[in-house]
């Protein structure tokens, strides 16, 4: 075990060597360009390849590629290029190829405030591509969170053959903290499942045997096809109804039957708790902060803080609101994950806490929600 | 003749994913058994070849032949196959699109492509015109042609792409049209033995499309144009004479010897390594 002195991404760039990320294509901007920076430097130190591109469309394309070709692959970028990254994330989701996008938000919308944080685009790391799609997101609150989520986003990725969002913030990636870096025995990492079945009785979008089936390189033997066409269990576009069904309620499926471990939550001091603080991201620290005055001054008010901000996480949402009296989401926009709060714990329950200003939310402005009546 | 007909099948995925789903008399067939006799002729092993299009009606193309192959999103083909290509060096990934796929909405990825001289084979079937979507004036649509967009004729410079791509920095460059079938895939076979970023533009037509709202006549008249209207140079520096002027020129017009991308980044390796 290491201790170092890191940026948020510094960190996320060694959490992505440590999980096997050998491909990185990105292209520049604030915030986000610290992790290109980092694996530009680190990615050839291990053997691995880094590429700018011209354009955030054509990074995203690039990683996707990489990833057929067999790396581990990722990229990075902030609201304007996570926008122009859309098309092809529903791509990664369609053809179901693994991968990593970093958003590290930053104020929107368009060029918006490009040096201050936000927590603006939840709803576009859940719907930002168009049409019916699973999706996991992640997001950190510290920098050794950033390090240990970049680490599991790779292993959702690969584990359930999906594109995973790392949704980080412009203070969680500027900031520097103390982060104990764990030797690398000890960093579970997750390979995708392949096969060694005869060419001939390959199909890599056959259900038959897992809803992830074995996903297989380009270049070892198995010369199929990868559409962003609907297809069938061969890879071939199809139109036929008794083939797109069942590809899409595999593909949700294989996220819902992952829930246990792809939903990760904790939660502080919530037993008996008559206030509920739901924070994620930046926010989190405010939030803690906020709680532990309210305690202070003899409130039962716990924290539930969401690493898993996609899928949401309804059944803890649904618990907290059986006893809680309140529930207080604290965010950097004008109320995305509150929506879906909302919907889970009912309207009348919930008090949303907004700054889209580029500000951070203080621990006072989080207080004040607590104690009001 | 049986003989070749079987070597053809081996490339093609003839027994899964025929008839294909372009016109009667459409030029595309024409590039695809071109690359097939290209890659024959050069013995590449199937499983080491891959084919990525876009979106249009060449982005079909990849379907229908043995390789690994990927049909991506409109006009980023060369962008999913850079990423292909730094991964796997040892492939040889060919890419083709259609002329609005490289050039209007991929333009960007196409002088990049070129600029970096990654070892890619990119092939433009270029019929000028969007076939798929019914007929809408592309990059390279002649000025005055008419199209569903462009009702009044269209007023838009095409773009030269042979001069774009050599601009641009790519290794290795050449055009030819689907009348040549022979010399296509002479010129085919060129571009993916060439180390570094290679094009080769194969002239088409769109009867369907250009060709009816033009009233240019049959797939034959339109083939026939193509013999009758293109001229053959063996020097590239004789392109611009006079018997040259209005024809299509065929032929190649760059081949130099310039560092392959991913041959540069193995020296970072070195270099980040050694450090």
């Amino acid at each position: 075990m290491a201790v170092k002195l890191m940026q948020g991404n510094e960190a996320c760039a060694e959490g992505a060597i440590a999980a096997g990320c050998r491909f990185f294509a990105g292209y520049p901007i604030t915030p986000a360009t610290g992790i290109a920076e980092a694996l530009a430097r680190r990615l050839p130190q291990v053997g691995g390849k880094f590429i700018q591109m011209e354009d955030e469309i054509a990074s995203i394309a690039a990683v996707i590629g990489a990833s057929v070709g067999g790396a581990k692959a990722m990229t990075a970028t902030s609201g304007p290029g996570f926008s122009l990254m859309q098309e092809n994330i529903g791509y990664a989701a369609m053809a179901e190829i693994p991968c990593v996008i970093v958003d590290v938000q930053r104020g929107g919308p368009s060029t918006g405030l490009p040096t201050a944080p936000s927590q603006g685009d939840v709803m576009q790391s859940r719907w930002g591509t168009h049409g019916d799609h699973p999706i996991i997101v992640l997001s950190p609150s510290s920098v050794a969170e950033t390090f240990h989520l970049t680490v599991q986003a790779f292993n959702f990725s690969e584990k359930y053959r999906t594109p995973v969002i790392l949704l980080m913030d412009e203070v969680i990636a500027h900031m520097r903290e103390k982060v104990e870096l764990p030797s690398a025995e000890m960093i579970e990492v997750t390979e995708r499942i392949s096969t060694d079945v005869p060419a001939e009785w390959y199909f890599p979008y056959d259900e038959a045997a897992s809803d992830v089936p074995p996903m297989v390189s380009f270049g070892e033997g198995y010369r199929y096809h990868i559409t962003g066409l609907m297809h069938d269990r061969a890879g071939f576009p199809t139109l036929r109804l008794d083939e797109i069904n069942p590809w899409l309620t595999r593909v949700f499926r294989k996220i819902e039957r992952g829930l246990g471990e792809i939903i990760m939550v904790e939660e502080e001091w919530t037993k008996g708790a008559r206030t509920v603080v739901v924070a994620y991201g930046c926010t989190v620290r405010s939030a803690r902060h906020a709680v532990r005055m309210a305690q202070g001054k003899r409130y039962k008010v716990g924290l539930v803080k969401l690493l898993t901000l996609w899928p949401f996480a309804e059944e803890v949402i649904e618990q907290v609101a059986r006893t809680a009296r309140r529930i207080i989401v604290p965010e950097l926009n004008r109320g995305q994950l509150a929506l879906e709060v909302e919907r889970v714990a009912g309207r009348n329950k919930v008090r949303r806490v907004n700054r889209a200003d580029g500000e951070m939310l203080t621990p006072q402005q989080i207080l004040a929600a607590i104690e009001e009546k | 003749m049986k003989r070749e007909e079987q070597k053809v099948y081996d490339y093609l995925r003839h027994k899964k994913k025929f008839p294909n789903m372009w016109c009667a008399g459409c030029g595309i067939g024409i590039v695809m058994h071109a690359i097939i006799r290209a890659v024959d002729r050069l013995g590449l092993d199937k499983d080491e070849v891959a084919m990525i299009s876009g979106i249009g009606c060449t982005g079909r193309m990849p379907v229908y032949v043995d390789f690994n192959t990927m049909h991506t999103t409109h006009g980023r083909a060369l962008a999913f196959a850079t990423g292909l290509k730094m991964v796997r060096p040892e492939m040889k990934v060919i890419v083709v699109m259609g002329d609005g796929d490289a050039l209007a909405i991929g333009g960007n990825h196409f002088i990049h492509a070129a600029r970096r001289n990654i070892g890619l084979t990119a092939i433009v079937v270029n019929n000028s015109v969007y076939g798929m979507t019914g007929g809408q004036y592309s990059p390279t649509t002649p000025i005055g042609g008419l199209t569903t967009t462009a009702p009044y004729g269209n007023i838009e410079q095409p773009f030269p792409i042979c001069d774009l791509a050599r601009a641009a920095g790519a290794a290795f460059v050449a055009r030819s049209t689907v009348y040549h079938a022979i010399e296509l895939d002479r010129l085919i076979g060129q571009a993916i033995e060439k180390k570094g970023f290679s094009v080769v533009e194969a002239v088409s037509y769109c009867h369907t499309t250009y060709g009816r709202l033009n009233k240019l006549g049959t797939p034959v008249d339109m083939m026939r144009y193509l013999k009758e209207n293109s001229v053959k140079v063996r020097d590239p520096a004789e392109r611009r004479s006079k018997e040259q002027e209005g024809k299509i020129v065929r032929g190649v017009f760059v081949d130099r010897d310039i560092p392959e991308y991913t041959e540069l980044y193995d020296q970072v390796i070195e270099r980040a390594q050694a450090a």
